[in-house]
């Protein structure tokens, strides 16, 4: 094994290599035989990737390298090349997708601004926001601390040397197919989901490489226990798996078009669509995320997590639990009303086990809660922790059907989404790439606490005031939209109801100015740590996993 | 042996702990969407309801594409301000055949499930081009692009096809004679009209975008737009007979 220098080629390389010609060949195909712009386009961007993968891995094969060690000096070999890749890519997609945010926003509130372009318009643009910020931001985010996480706390290398990095590069793939995809107008109208069905499949290969990577870290584990945060990745992993594909399951028109026709029919895919839409939101933005809080907050705060039995109780309720919530979507539509009373009665429940990760969660400072004066990076987390709990109080309460009565189809519910995405999952990022990104290049601190004050200042006056624009446009449109006059008539035009919109979205677009201008100083302040931080003397780095309160 | 020291068989066995997850949440799933496939009240009897004319299926697909559906919703809820702005409330047996529905989740501007008629060709041509010409507060984007787009008749026919295949009941001919039938319905003076009559037989033929040279994407979008809602005679249907 040991032979270095020795030209080898493992099971795993030629499979890989195997595949990417396949896919090269597969997509020069279609390429050629295609009359689908879209499609031509997209194809010769899988193509020309597949095949420089697939060069790479036959340059390693002649160059001859040494098989790279499980062990150095007893410790584990971390393979930290892919987290890094990730870690880099969040920061990236996260100051584009703010961006586009922010372009959409102000599109609202001046709509010459969509120059009436079908690449700039609103409704491709919108999607272009979502799917950067969820899955490409968010997405790089749970990629990159799911891998180093799960290799800390078993205290073990990834298994292969192409996987990990096939992963990675194939997701961030996919994000680029994606979001051209919707530019170029290739979209199956799926809010959440909308990439097409080649995508999907793309991704699916993706993600069943993602799982294995991971399970395959646990099976070399060192430790008897899995960390109570690979349960949450897991449950993540596995779960998006199963809603990704029930949701995509569609008939392309031909394999040389983008477009397909999805198996669901009116009122079942409206079900099927609000299934998966809300638990992208309970999977993939509360259990990955919580998977995070799990790991680097007792880590930041130097503290056990708080109870473990909580910990064991709110899991398997808050996996149990969110999955029925979809219908909520739907209340007062055509679906059934015991399937919307299902949703809102699950919702209700909802509030137990989201609460219970927060107190998990908040409780772990205890002990420690100086810190959040001297350490704005653990502040940015506990505040993130505290907008969790904040929108997992707002949700139930928007989905009982007297409330959702006037708050559904109103920006009520772009407020609520954003409480939760730009409090909680950003800043629980922003506070894991604060305390990554030191760790992965060795260095003692990020470049400036300082400046990370101030990114979290900023940005938190930017939440405000776009949560708050929200809460008032949206109850506000909602009552005018059921408002009478006393003679019995509707008091208000569609028209006089958007046109009360205007200042509201000034101020949203003003508060999304300044999360993107949050996020911008991080992007530098992270670079300097890169650059010029201060490294850390010893390999002293944090160790395995913590032990559990009991 | 408490309940604590049981659950580490699953923190202790990666797989098992995949498989008991994978039960967890497979059942809130299942229990929710499974019936709506059975339960025959689930969708409304209702007569009038077509598959969309291969003009129609076009303009829905600009729809789609341009991302209508996130700021208008098709869906009217049975509430007194609703009934009044927009019409009767939706039925679930009007997106029988939508693949995917558009409901839709915001009003940024109205819905539109309802919309059929209520606009002429001409307002809604001057709409799409340029909103803030006839609605000076809107903050609509212009979609100018549409008038000069023709739309694609290539391979509409298996565009049908692919509908056939998830359920939509398109016959052979409507199937085979797509193309012609596309073109047939934004050319009024044109021979095939009455053969896609025949095929479609309400269908509305006009030249919708006012452009008789050719067929565009706005001829297509305006279609479909006239026709939305307007399947279902709600003069006769039944409302009690539906009761759920």
């Amino acid at each position: 094994m040991a032979q270095a220098q020795a030209k080898y080629i493992t099971m795993e390389e030629g499979f890989f290599a195997a595949f990417l010609v396949v896919i090269a060949f597969a997509c020069l195909i279609i390429a050629g035989k295609t009359y689908d712009q879209v499609m031509a386009f997209h194809t010769a961007i899988g193509s020309l990737a597949a095949a420089v993968g697939a060069f790479l891995i036959f340059k390693k094969y002649f160059e001859g390298r040494a098989p790279v060690p499980q062990e150095i000096n007893g410790k584990p070999n971390y393979n930290l090349g892919p987290i890094k890749f990730g870690a880099w890519a969040a920061v990236f997609w996260g100051v584009a997708g703010f961006t586009v945010g922010l372009i959409i926003a102000l599109q609202l509130a001046y709509p010459a601004l969509n120059f009436d372009l079908p690449w700039t318009n609103f409704g491709r643009l919108r999607p272009l926001h979502t799917s950067a910020v969820i899955f490409a931001f968010g997405g790089n985010v749970l990629l990159a601390t799911s891998f180093y996480v799960v290799q800390r706390t078993s205290r073990a290398r990834m298994p292969g040397t192409i996987a990990p990095w096939f992963v990675i590069l194939g997701y961030n793939m996919f994000i680029v197919i994606a979001g051209t995809g919707y530019l170029l107008g290739a979209t199956q109208s799926k809010e959440y989901a909308e990439p097409e069905w080649y995508a999907d499949l793309w991704l699916t290969i993706v993600w069943v490489a993602y799982l294995l990577v991971f399970l395959g870290t646990l099976w070399k584990r060192k430790e008897p226990h899995i960390y109570v945060a690979n349960w949450f990745y897991l449950a993540f992993i596995v779960t998006i798996a199963m809603l990704h594909i029930v949701n995509n399951l569609t008939v392309p028109v031909t394999i040389y078009g983008t477009k397909s026709y999805i198996l669901w029919a009116g009122v079942q895919d409206a079900m099927v669509q609000w299934w998966y839409g809300h638990n992208a939101v309970g999977f993939f933005l509360t259990a990955g995320f919580l998977a995070i809080m799990y790991y680097f907050v007792p880590k930041r705060a130097e503290r056990p997590v708080y109870s473990y039995r909580l910990s064991i109780v709110h899991f398997w309720a808050l996996i149990f639990l969110y999955i029925w919530a979809g219908p909520h979507h739907l209340h007062y539509t055509a679906l059934p009303q015991w399937a919307s009373t299902l949703g809102a009665t699950f919702s209700i429940i909802l509030w137990m086990p989201s609460w219970g990760g927060m107190i998990n969660g908040l409780m772990t400072l205890s002990g420690a809660w100086d810190k959040l004066r001297t350490d704005p990076v653990l502040r940015m987390m506990v505040v993130s922790i505290a907008f969790y709990g904040m929108s997992t109080f707002e949700g139930p309460l928007m989905s009982l059907r007297a409330v959702n009565s006037l708050s559904h189809y109103t920006d009520w519910t772009i407020g609520h989404v954003h409480s939760g995405a730009l409090g909680w999952v950003g800043y629980i990022s922003f506070g894991a790439l604060y305390c990554l990104i030191p760790w992965l290049w060795n260095k003692k601190q990020v470049y400036s606490l300082k400046l990370v004050n101030w990114h979290f200042w900023i940005s938190t006056i930017g939440i405000v005031l776009y949560i708050c624009a929200m809460w008032v446009s949206g109850i506000m449109q909602g009552l005018m939209w059921r408002a009478y006059d006393s003679m019995g008539f509707l008091e208000y035009s569609f028209i006089e109801t958007v046109e009360a919109m205007h200042p509201f979205y000034v101020i949203r677009a003003l508060g999304g100015a300044l999360f993107v201008a949050g996020s911008l100083i991080m992007a530098y302040n992270l670079w300097m740590t890169v650059r010029h931080g201060e490294a850390e003397e010893a390999e002293t780095a944090p160790v395995g996993t913590m032990a559990p309160a009991e | 042996m408490s309940i604590w020291k049981k659950h580490e068989v699953l923190e202790k066995r990666s797989l098992v702990l995949v498989i008991a997850i994978l039960v967890v949440v497979s059942i809130g799933g299942i229990v929710e969407i499974a019936p709506l496939f059975y339960l025959k009240s689930t969708i409304e009897k209702v007569e009038g309801m077509r598959p969309y004319t291969p003009l129609e299926l076009a303009g829905r697909n600009v729809y789609i594409r341009e991302g209508c559906y996130l700021c208008h919703s098709q869906m009217v809820r049975p509430m007194r301000d609703e009934l009044e702005r927009y019409g009767h409330f939706s039925l679930a047996a009007e997106s029988m055949y939508d693949h995917p529905f558009q409901w839709g989740s915001k009003r940024t501007g109205p819905d539109l499930a309802r919309v059929g008629g209520k606009y002429s060709d001409e307002w809604h041509r001057d709409h799409l081009v340029d909103p803030r010409s006839v609605v000076p507060e809107s903050i609509m984007p212009g979609y100018p692009f549409l008038l000069n787009a023709r739309v694609e008749t290539r391979g509409i026919s298996d565009h049908l096809k692919a509908n056939a295949i998830v359920g939509v009941p398109y016959d052979e001919a409507q199937i085979s004679e797509a193309a012609r039938d596309l073109i047939a319905q934004a050319s009024p003076d044109s021979d095939a009209v009455d053969s896609f009559l025949e095929r479609y037989p309400d269908a509305i033929v006009r030249d919708f975008d006012g452009d008789p040279s050719k067929v565009t994407e706005m001829d297509a979008l305006i279609a479909y737009l006239q026709m939305l809602g307007t399947l279902v005679d709600f003069s006769i249907y039944d409302n009690k007979a539906n009761l759920r």
